[in-house]
């Protein structure tokens, strides 16, 4: 396992989720849960963060916010769409406010279905976060046409 | 005179979950003024009646608010009933009235872990929560959901709750009260809190009644205004009196909410002891025809309720004014003259709901 996977820092948004999934997604920093005890680090800042973490469905004016905050993320980085609003537009799907889905937006990479999302089940998705975070940081670091081998680190002279 | 700056603060902050957008103008580091955006989780809640008939839109109520779910579900069918003239039985309503206390224990020890956080007091948020869990363990067990569980339904509720099921709630009170000790006397007491709390955001009794404040933030004035006291669902059976507090400040706020956490067990005790046997809810037949205004106590405050049927299984309207609308005009008033360190501190004490606000 590499740095970043033994302790992926979180970037929590609410795009315009009824904050049922935005209070479990806090409750996973409380004791009963206590996530950070793995390492995992609820930043409020997008330049540091390696995993985006958004509840709700997407409207016209998150949708922009949503599209930011990804671009600044560096690479590698996991998207991760937290309830069924996020998956899907879920129960809001028919308003004339929603878009639908994150996925609508930016590219998401793992949907955690619910309403609203269980803690474990939001566990369980940011755990299977940080393996596909370690596979995309592989790919960066694998030379060019070279044999698949990891190689270097980042900031090393060569 | 200092130059003026504008500082953005949101959507995206570390303080609230939630987005909300304000533009703070500054002179150094005095805040003179305070300019609120929302709108950024509109989703048109109330024009989904149009698609959803009345019966279905009970999920679509609840789903107003995560936090308040419960509330709100429990407004919509009771309005409804009343267009309806249906009569729900009177477990039904003692039910309601359980589930909506605990949703406002629930309500207020996560806006008291919030609270912590902003003032950097983190021990006291992790201690806030690991308390809630034992609410969201009972919600757990008596409905199947931890933050939203549909048990409201147009005619009663959907799920009974057995004696021994009761008595483990009012276990879990009493176990609960013992634990609330250490967090009263920290947050009434604790010397740090205090004096990042008292004398902080002063909204006086005139100021509150004058610009439409509810809920905790205006009894913390000193105003005796609790809804609860027009004795909807079983509240008219329960002693409620409103839990209020001199000081108007962020401390007095403080106040009210943990004293009416302890309000809160004691109503739920009291329910438990007189809940009658008998159905939990009643058929329901027919569609409804006509408007009805309906007030209720959420844990943020006053929520007000209108439906309008036309006799078909689609509402005309539905408009819910909820308490965060009306405690944003008393903030923004609250942030003129208060440093910038102090903003999300104010902020919190309204105990903001922007997805309520938003729909």
């Amino acid at each position: 396992m590499g740095k970043l996977s033994r302790s992926p820092w979180l970037l929590h948004y609410d795009a315009s989720s009824c904050n049922g999934c935005d209070i479990e997604v806090l409750d996973c920093l409380t004791p009963r849960y206590d996530v950070e005890r793995f390492g995992v680090i609820n930043t409020g800042d997008p330049f540091q963060a390696d995993i985006l973490l958004i509840t709700g469905g997407v409207n016209s004016q998150t949708a922009d916010v949503v599209r930011q905050l990804y671009s600044q993320m560096p690479e590698p980085k996991v998207v991760l769409a937290v309830g069924i609003c996020a998956c899907t537009g879920g129960v809001f799907k028919e308003c004339y406010n929603i878009r639908g889905g994150i996925d609508t937006v930016i590219p998401v990479d793992i949907y955690v279905p619910g309403c609203a999302a269980r803690p474990e089940a939001i566990i369980d998705g940011v755990v299977q976060a940080v393996k596909l975070l370690d596979e995309k940081r592989e790919k960066i670091r694998a030379p060019k046409g070279g044999n698949g081998q990891p190689g270097g680190t980042y900031g090393s002279e060569k | 005179m200092a130059k003026r700056s504008i500082v953005p603060f949101g959507p995206q902050h570390p303080v609230l979950p939630e987005p909300v957008h304000l533009d703070l103008v500054l002179e150094d580091e005095t805040v003179v003024g305070a300019i609120p955006s929302i709108g950024f989780i509109h989703r048109g809640l109330e024009k989904l009646v149009e698609k959803r008939d009345f019966k279905q839109y009970v999920y679509i109520a609840e789903r107003v608010c995560g936090i308040c779910s419960c509330g709100h579900g429990m407004g919509y069918c009771e309005s409804v009933e009343h267009v309806m003239g249906v009569e729900v039985p009177r477990r039904a309503s003692y039910l309601r009235t359980i589930w909506m206390e605990m949703s406002r224990v629930h309500s207020h020890l996560l806006w008291l872990g919030l609270l912590a956080d902003a003032m950097g007091f983190e021990s006291l948020f992790m201690e806030s929560w690991r308390l809630r869990e034992k609410i969201l363990d009972m919600f757990d067990a008596t409905t199947g959901g931890r933050v939203i569980f549909s048990v409201n339904c147009i005619g009663g509720v959907l799920k009974d709750m057995d004696s021994s099921m009761l008595s483990a709630i009012a276990r879990t009170v009493d176990d609960m009260e013992a634990n609330m000790a250490p967090l009263l006397k920290t947050f009434l007491k604790d010397y740090t809190v205090q004096s990042r709390l008292k004398g902080l955001g002063v909204l006086t009794r005139e100021q509150a009644i004058l610009q439409g404040a509810v809920g905790p933030m205006l009894r913390a004035s000193g105003e005796e205004y609790d809804v609860r006291m027009l004795g909807y669902a079983a509240y008219g059976d329960l002693n409620v009196e409103p839990v209020t507090a001199k000081a108007g400040d962020a401390y007095a706020r403080c106040e009210v909410r943990l004293k009416e956490i302890l309000q809160s067990f004691r109503l739920i005790r009291e329910a438990i002891d007189k809940i009658p046997e008998g159905p939990i809810s009643v058929p329901v037949k027919g569609n409804p025809s006509g408007e009805y205004f309906m007030r209720i106590e959420q844990p943020r405050g006053e929520a007000i309720y209108y439906v309008k049927g036309n006799g078909t299984k689609n509402l005309d309207r539905f408009r819910l004014r909820t308490p965060t609308t009306s405690n944003i005009p008393p903030m923004v008033e609250l942030m003129k003259g208060c440093q910038l360190a102090d903003v999300p501190l104010i902020i919190l004490t309204i105990d903001p709901c922007i997805s309520c606000t938003e729909r």
